[in-house]
């Protein structure tokens, strides 16, 4: 028998009241004494990872994870340096971030807004991290992206395509090194004419969320301005996994493309039931019918298996950019090598955006000599780097948006492995990608002025 | 015109999907009375019963070949199918490529044997609870299958090819009178829709034309008075659960060359096949089946641009829309028993 005095009620009562006496000094004093939030007061500073690990893209969260932690190895003086050894950045010097160790925790996004938000506040509460980055879909980075500007912390965008993100919903407190739908666009626009002509009909299916609209927008004005007609723009559900109601209307539509402005599940499916249709061996006008992808990733590929085979689209990077298109793209082979030894497989565009953006925010804090986010802004804010795999970059101040090559890819006809999905078509230079702060496809918003928080 | 001929064959292929997971779903209520919400799982498990024949068929032995190298430039792993090596490469290659109609086979005793687990092991300590309880057990039982299936295989689809003789497509419209290419229909699709057809008759024989089907549509009919005959009747009614699982199953290993696999896709299903099961009629089995097909095509056509251009969006919400003025206007469904859910 129990002589215990204690009710339900009275336990939470008190456990609610401790927990809250105990978590608010420890919100407070991370963000009080230096005059910005979960300023780093011991000999650690905390990052948070904010990835997908359950859900669609747990895939690519997995991937970018991998990257981030080996990013975490290499700023601690871990394993081989990667591509601290080749960054043009030489204040790295393998001690933590201004002397103090990195400490990481991660959350889990769920690639939903309101999961991504709760993850990100509570790594932001809770563990007191000074920087958010990661993520793989936009609608989850301009939540993020939001919250962190509220919060007063740095977001180091993840894998993330909409011209939104850097566009219309842009935060001085967030910072972007992926390319967009404006980029993927210009620079597939000319080999697109190169390879299929200029007398061109395309059929545009479409995600229907932020990301598909703008990549819908960009890649029908630059074929359109190639003399390509647009012949229907077709909206599908997110949600929707059998696209054949949606490929069946494409065949007598006098169409002779098929673009799939589609990502992920999506466009694994699209593509595998218009390849189904016969749109690949199909002549429509006289032509050989085509498909297009304008935003490809080798998981999707990998899900893909053959029915990629000969399709065209672009990518942020490619772990074989070096060896196939030299030492502009330094960096690269340093990265393959120190992710491919540890995890025994190549690393996706997603894990070397991650890994960037790590060492670009380590980078950033070391030459400002501050932890401070408006110090961190400030040292970012127009850097021109280079030697990160992706050639000469800069992070453009009015926008918060990294401007470097774009690699236009095709699905491998014989793949001879795994890992050699695709094929390095073209890489199109920045210039021919660069668009200026006020393009009307990014009009609309401000990036404001940055937040410490406290 | 040619548009609706290959809607209508879209709304075919996709109601065979229906049907054959709503057949399963109205098969374990009208038995057991339990909704099962695990349903779509066992989809899912069927598709990954033809991964993992196909990951059997070509596991490989592994050797270095010096001349070539990998991505760190070490020497290559080349891998040759252990198949093709005791078969020789043209048998090996052929039982590879023929992997996933072979996955039959091989999902039947597992997705029955798995019926039974479910049902013994979980799902009938819940007869006696509120419909509520059951739907709350069944879909947390899909939701830890699901992610047992994400652990192993993980988020990413994975292909599975159909053999290659049905890889192509069908000139469909030649054979009714069209202009070439007019009319074409991918061959698995329509292999599909066979299948789903020789299935749901097996199913329908199984119960009319045997003395176990006519004990089970008795017990259906009435339980208590079937057991006092001295017929053991939950038995019978254990082994309706594993067939049911393995129709599902079925459905889903001849559904994987259509969508690369995934561990979600069965959630997808689930609640369109829910759906359709209570526009048949709880219960009903030629219910399930005409309402699969029905749903199926009218989903089809509610994707035309034409008729988007009059109700944007009627393609998301059709069948919700039916399901509705259905349960509004017959709350028993299509064919369903006078009284069941109208009270």
């Amino acid at each position: 028998m129990s002589n215990s005095n204690f009710t339900r009620r009275g336990v939470l009562k008190t456990g609610s009241i401790a927990g809250a006496g105990l978590a608010l000094p420890t919100y407070l004093s991370a963000a009080a004494h230096s005059g910005f939030t979960n300023a780093p007061t011991g000999d650690t500073v905390t990052l948070g990872f904010n990835v997908p690990q359950s859900g669609p893209y747990a895939d690519e969260g997995a991937d970018e994870l991998r990257a981030f932690e080996l990013a975490v190895e290499h700023l601690n003086g871990q394993g081989d340096g990667g591509m601290m050894s080749t960054f043009s950045s030489k204040v790295l010097d393998g001690t933590g971030i201004m002397g103090k160790k990195v400490d990481f925790v991660t959350g889990d996004t769920q690639t939903k807004s309101d999961a991504a938000r709760a993850s990100a506040k509570s790594m932001i509460e809770k563990d007191g991290a000074i920087m958010i980055s990661g993520g793989s879909s936009s609608g989850v980075a301009v939540a993020v992206q939001g919250l962190c500007q509220e919060a007063g912390v740095i977001f180091m965008a993840g894998l993330t395509h909409s011209n939104d993100t850097t566009g219309k919903d842009k935060k001085a407190n967030g910072f972007r090194h992926f390319f967009n739908a404006y980029m993927s666009a210009a620079a597939l626009a000319p080999v697109l004419e190169q390879l299929y002509g200029t007398d061109r009909r395309a059929y545009h299916l479409t995600a229907d969320y932020t990301w598909g609209w703008t990549q819908e927008e960009s890649i029908a004005a630059a074929t359109e301005a190639l003399g390509w007609d647009t012949v229907e723009k077709v909206r599908t559900p997110l949600a929707a996994t059998d696209f054949s109601s949606y490929i069946a209307p494409v065949l007598n539509s006098g169409a002779d493309v098929l673009v799939l402005n589609h990502y992920g599940g999506n466009m694994v499916n699209s593509l595998t039931n218009a390849v189904q249709f016969g749109l690949r061996e199909k002549q429509a006008n006289g032509k050989n019918f085509e498909i297009v992808v304008p935003l490809y990733s080798e998981l999707m590929a990998k899900g893909a298996g053959r029915n990629i085979a000969g399709i065209v689209g672009s990518q942020n990077w490619d772990w074989k950019l070096e060896n196939e298109k030299g030492d502009r793209y330094a960096g690269t082979n340093a990265f393959v090598k120190s992710f491919g030894e540890k995890y025994g497989f190549p690393p996706s565009q997603a894990a070397q955006t991650c890994y960037a953006q790590t060492l670009l925010y380590a980078d950033a804090v070391t030459r400002a000599g501050s932890f401070n986010p408006c110090a961190v802004v400030e040292a970012l804010e127009g850097f021109e780097f280079d030697g990160l795999g992706n050639g000469p970059t800069l992070y453009r101040a009015g926008d918060h948006q990294c401007f470097k090559d774009v690699v236009v890819v095709r699905g491998k006809e014989n793949p001879e492995n795994e890992f050699d999905l695709v094929e390095i078509v073209e890489v199109t230079p920045t210039e021919q990608v660069t668009y200026p702060v006020d393009h009307p496809m990014f009009s609309g918003g401000a990036l404001g002025s940055c937040n410490p928080g406290a | 015109m040619d548009q609706i001929i290959l809607q209508f064959l879209n709304g075919l292929d996709k109601g065979s999907a229906y049907a054959l997971i709503a057949l399963g779903l109205t098969l374990i209520f009208g038995t057991l009375g339990v909704v099962n919400f695990a349903h779509g799982a066992l989809f899912m498990i069927g598709a990954f019963c033809a991964v993992t024949v196909q990951r059997i068929l070509t596991l490989s032995t592994v050797v270095e070949d010096p001349t070539k190298t990998d991505f760190l430039g070490n020497p290559a792993k080349i891998s040759t199918p252990y198949v093709e090596s005791w078969f020789g490469p043209e048998m090996g290659a052929a039982l590879i490529d023929w992997s996933v109609p072979l996955a039959i086979v091989f999902a039947i005793p597992i997705m029955v044997a798995l019926g039974f687990i479910m049902e013994r092991g979980l799902i009938k300590h819940f007869y006696k609870r509120p419909h509520a309880d059951q739907i709350l057990v069944t879909f947390g039982l899909a939701i830890v299958l699901q992610e047992v299936i994400k652990a192993f295989y993980g988020a990413n689809p994975i292909p599975t090819g159909a053999p290659e003789v049905f890889r192509g497509s069908f000139d469909f419209g030649v054979l009714i009178g069209f202009d070439p290419n007019a009319i074409i229909y991918p061959y698995w699709r329509m292999v599909y829709f066979a299948f789903a057809a020789v299935i749901i008759g097996a199913v329908f024989a199984f119960l009319q034309f045997t003395t176990f089907g006519m004990v089970v549509r008795a017990g259906m009919a009435d339980r208590e008075t079937v057991g006092l005959l001295g017929i053991n009747i939950d038995r019978r009614f254990t082994i309706m659960f594993g067939i049911a699982a393995a129709v599902a199953g079925l459905a889903g290993v001849m559904y994987a060359p259509i969508n690369s696999p995934n561990y979600h896709m069965g959630m997808d299903f689930l609640v369109l096949s829910f759906v359709v099961v209570v526009v048949g009629g709880m219960g009903s089995l030629p219910g399930a089946v005409l309402a699969g097909f029905l749903l199926g095509i009218l989903e089809a056509f509610a994707s035309m641009n034409e008729v988007k251009a009059i109700f944007p969006g009627i393609d998301q919400i059709i069948i919700y829309v039916v399901a509705i003025i259905i349960i509004l206007t017959r709350p028993r469904g299509l064919m369903g028993r006078k009284g069941v859910m109208e009270e």
